[in-house]
């Protein structure tokens, strides 16, 4: 029998907790004083923090950013491999700790590759260049007639190895980028399918994720949220739970309730039995459901502003047609499979942190105004969680792990939130309404186009420099750290507004943003931010509009698009799910295209969707054809796998999912209550990649979640004749539509 | 507490806890396995399966209390990395897994379905993990590793 015990020295070495001995300069002064670098390189910019040459023959490089179980530490291990001409098997990587990576922020928004690749790519090629200026010294050969094969430099007959030379190199200075990284005809691994590094230890029961570490005298905790958003705590038994068997602490503070014990069937009986026990003073303060809820969101108080605009509204001269539609999307939940969990030590005034949260710097700032601490005092480091998808409770179950912690004597304690506190409490994506208005002209051409967005935050994510905090254990003291109104994102990426500005080439255009920034539901970032829904709204208005101009949806996208890359990928994926022009749906089965550049600056991916409905007017996707330019290739499995993830998972939100709730409660509290897609609802997808070797490559992971719900919509109104307009679409709001 | 004496991936284990207490925390916990993952607790997902006598079951509804002299067994039970099970195997060579939160209990769940039926269609296949969640759409990839791998069993 095998068992994968990892001793906790064997665990820290894979963990991070190692001792440094390179460079970490402060990000943003150094930023500040000096030229821009390529990618992540201009706030992190000395060499030591990103690589390493090891004298047992291999490499380290450092990243920032970090796995959310999209191989993001896969293909930056093969940039490096490229870029410093090395085998990809001697490439270490470490990610994302507060003790031994650059601060790279958050890893979201698609941006690893760009920003972190970008990096190791300039990084690597200097380290290079570095390491054959010492051997052409030694050899005394000049340069241009050194090779490197596999960390082997070679001047016939001389020769010597990266890890001779090494010894005479130091990396100890700023990078300067002037060492070019390599063209792509000199791409050895990037380009290519190489096996995820994370996997074999996760088919096979090795230690994956933080859910998965044992310390040595490690306590269970568990967190008692309260009932509601803003209730508060009037009283508990302490000491009753104090009593059970197996608690070692119970602490509260203000309306935080947390306990520890020996065993984790121990630690979830006492929290349950404080749950039991505890009183707490509710109001009923929630926004209504169902449609009302959009009436409701309309009516509160908002911040206004014009995202985008290209002279008046209004169209002159000739006959015009108005168009117009409402659309909208209800909350939804990231629903990690996993629930958050973190483990944290306190000891002599220092807290260290094992965390999944997507940003450890940032949060570290939070944590250490939440713990009233300095950030000196607070190290955090990324350990793997479920895919998460945006910001889920992963920072706040950080926060209450470190505030128990406080209570334990030094003794470690692994937090795990259950499945109730993941769904009630995690922040989730906000509701949405889009308005739409389009003008055709007498030819049937767009000359107007109107976007109006209602929306709550997309990102209330932990920032290392707002003054409150984010993370929920903050807020719950009793001398709390409530959270700042989160500004929304800017242009040309945005956040609320994400890909609400049309990549299509209309004449006058006028996009508005009202921004609800009260939030009477936690909202945040779940994956696309806004894009989701603007996507929606805006591929299913341009079909609405095409129809009204009796043109065939395909033809009319690219009657209006100049840009030749969204081109290629709307007739590519026509051409490969065999799109037939002007096609009509017979009453049960149709199908429909939709086209997004992700935050108009990420990857370009087009997405045909073939639906059946059938007699209980359930609508199933029965295929998804989706057509993507992402630049230059890395690893063209990896993007294949985002996108089709990304199909299913936008498919699932579209026709399932919605978070519930009454005029006090969260009512979703088990997949019971939310469900997602299972196999038997996910369609058959294929992703057909376009190479742009000469092009950046462009982020993937959000890519296709807007254009697949839109495609779905259009499918289902050529099915139907009947257009979906509220999301999602279930069977009992398909049946009102068609009835 | 008392003590309770398993068969846990072939080899007899005691462990002392609450007769209720669910098969999932003594294994992850006492039994320091990883393959079980806690997801719902309410035997909504999937995440937490272990075969009981080559069953495929729920660890997490499972009291430890029921399985006296029983056989459990766990993605841990079944290969390892140096000598993988040919599903563990051909969950690698589909890549199917994106997080992989999901795969232990996937690759449980399709055991059970291929040492019943060594060749299940693709409805059969999806039919048997219906009830195992994926939350990052893997579930095509999952399915041709499960059919990669009934190839590979009956070569075997
Ligand atoms: S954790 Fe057991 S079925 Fe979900
Ligand atoms: S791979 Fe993440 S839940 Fe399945």
């Amino acid at each position: 029998m095998t068992t994968h015990t990892l001793s906790r020295r064997q665990f820290l070495k894979r963990t991070g907790v190692i001792v440094s001995t390179f460079t970490l300069a402060g990000p943003t002064a150094i930023a500040q004083q000096s030229t821009p670098l390529p990618g992540g390189l201009s706030n992190n910019r000395m060499l030591d923090g990103w690589v390493r040459i090891n004298s047992n023959n291999t490499v380290t490089v450092f990243t920032g950013k970090c796995e959310i179980g999209q191989g993001i530490l896969t293909a930056l291990a093969q940039i490096a491999a490229d870029e410093l001409d090395v085998a990809y098997e001697r490439v270490e990587i470490i990610s994302a700790d507060t003790a031994r990576t650059p601060n790279e922020g958050m890893t979201a928004g698609s941006l690893s590759v760009e920003n972190s690749g970008t990096a190791l790519r300039f990084a690597c090629a200097e380290a290079r260049g570095m390491l054959l200026a010492a051997a052409s010294r030694k050899l005394n050969v000049a340069v241009e007639k050194l090779s490197v094969a596999d960390g082997a430099i070679s001047a016939t007959p001389v020769r010597m190895t990266y890890w001779e030379v090494a010894k005479d190199v130091s990396f100890k200075r700023e990078a300067t980028a002037t060492f070019k990284p390599k063209p792509v005809a000199q791409h050895k691994v990037i380009g290519k399918n190489v096996p995820r590094l994370d996997l074999p230890a996760k088919v096979t029961g090795g230690t994956a994720y933080v859910q998965d570490m044992r310390l040595p005298g490690m306590l269970f905790g568990r967190v008692v949220r309260p009932p509601s958003y803003r209730a508060t705590l009037q009283s508990v038994d302490e000491a009753a739970v104090r009593a059970m068997p197996g608690v070692v602490a119970v602490t509260r503070d203000g309306n935080f309730l947390a306990v520890a014990a020996e065993r984790e069937e121990q630690a979830i009986k006492a929290a349950q039995a404080l749950r039991a026990s505890a009183k707490w003073n509710e109001t009923p303060d929630l926004p209504p459901s169902g449609l009302a809820l959009y009436d409701h969101l309309k009516k509160m108080p908002a911040r206004d502003s014009v995202i985008n605009t290209k002279t008046p509204v209004n169209a002159s001269g000739g006959k015009i047609t108005t168009i117009e539609a409402e659309y909208t999307r209800p909350f939804q939940a990231h629903g990690a499979l996993g629930p958050s969990a973190a483990v944290a030590q306190f000891q002599d005034g220092k807290y260290q942190v094992w965390t999944h949260s997507q940003g450890v710097f940032p949060l570290r700032t939070d944590l250490a105004k939440a713990l009233k601490t300095t950030v000196a005092n607070v190290t955090c480091t990324h350990v793997e969680g479920a895919g998460c998808y945006g910001h889920n409770g992963a920072d706040d179950a950080a926060c209450d792990a470190a505030l128990l912690a406080r209570a334990t004597n030094g003794r470690p304690v692994k937090l795990q939130w259950m499945r109730d506190d993941e769904f009630v409490w995690e922040p989730y994506g906000s509701a949405m309404i889009m308005k739409m208005q389009a003008q055709l002209d007498e030819a049937k051409n767009i000359v107007s186009w109107q976007h109006e967005i209602w929306s709550h935050p997309h990102n209330t994510r932990p920032t290392s420099n707002a003054a409150g905090s984010f993370v929920l254990g903050g807020w719950h003291l009793a001398n709390p750290v409530p959270p700042v109104v989160p500004n929304n994102g800017p242009q040309p990426a945005g956040a609320a507004d994400r890909n609400a500005v049309p990549l299509y080439d209309f004449p006058r255009q006028n996009i508005l943003l009202h921004y609800v920034t009260d939030m009477p539901v936690r909202t945040s970032a779940l994956r696309t931010l806004g894009a989701y829904a603007n996507v929606f709204a805006l591929e299913s208005f341009i079909d609405e509009v095409a129809l009204a101009a009796g043109a065939d949806p395909v033809e009319f996208r690219l009657r209006h698009m100049k840009n030749p890359r969204a081109r290629a990928v709307i007739e590519l994926a026509a051409q490969k799910a065999g799109w037939k022009p002007g096609a009509k749906g017979n009453g049960t089965s149709g199908r429909g295209i939709a086209f997004a550049q992700y935050k108009n600056l990420a990857c370009y991916c087009a997405v045909v969707a073939d639906v059946t409905v059938d007699r209980t007017d359930n609508v199933r996707v029965t295929r998804a054809v989706s057509a993507v330019d992402a630049g230059l290739i890395i690893n063209p499995e990896g993007i294949i796998h985002q996108i089709e993830g990304g199909i299913i998972q936008s498919a699932s939100w579209t026709l399932k999912e919605q978070v519930k709730f009454d005029r006090q409660r969260i009512t979703t509290r088990s997949w019971a209550d939310y469900p997602i897609f299972t196999f038997n609802d996910v369609p058959a997808v294929e992703v057909h990649l376009i190479n742009m070797p000469n092009e950046r490559p462009l982020g993937t992971g959000e890519g296709s979640q807007g254009p697949a719900v839109a495609a779905i919509a259009n499918a289902i109104a050529n099915a139907t004749g009947k257009r979906p307009r509220d999301l999602p679409f279930t069977p009992d709001k398909v049946r009102a539509l068609t009835s | 507490m008392p003590d309770y004496i398993l068969r846990v991936n072939g080899t007899q284990r005691t462990v002392s806890t609450d007769a209720d207490t669910p098969l999932l925390y003594v294994l992850r916990n006492d039994f320091e396995l990883n393959g079980p993952k806690y997801s719902c607790g309410m035997a909504q997902c999937g995440a937490c399966t272990v075969h009981i006598e080559g069953r495929a079951a729920r660890s997490c509804v499972t009291p430890v209390s029921s399985l006296a002299g029983k056989a459990v067994t766990t993605l841990e039970g079944i290969g390892t990395l140096d000598k993988m099970h040919p599903l563990q195997k051909a969950f690698l060579d589909e890549q199917a897994a994106q997080c992989g939160y999901c795969t232990s209990g996937m690759i449980m769940a399709a055991k059970a379905l291929l040492d019943s039926t060594p060749k299940p269609s693709d409805a059969q296949i999806r039919n048997a993990l219906a009830g195992n969640l994926c939350r990052c759409g893997s579930h095509n990839r999952i399915v041709r590793a499960v059919q990669r791998a009934a190839g590979a069993v009956k070569g075997a």
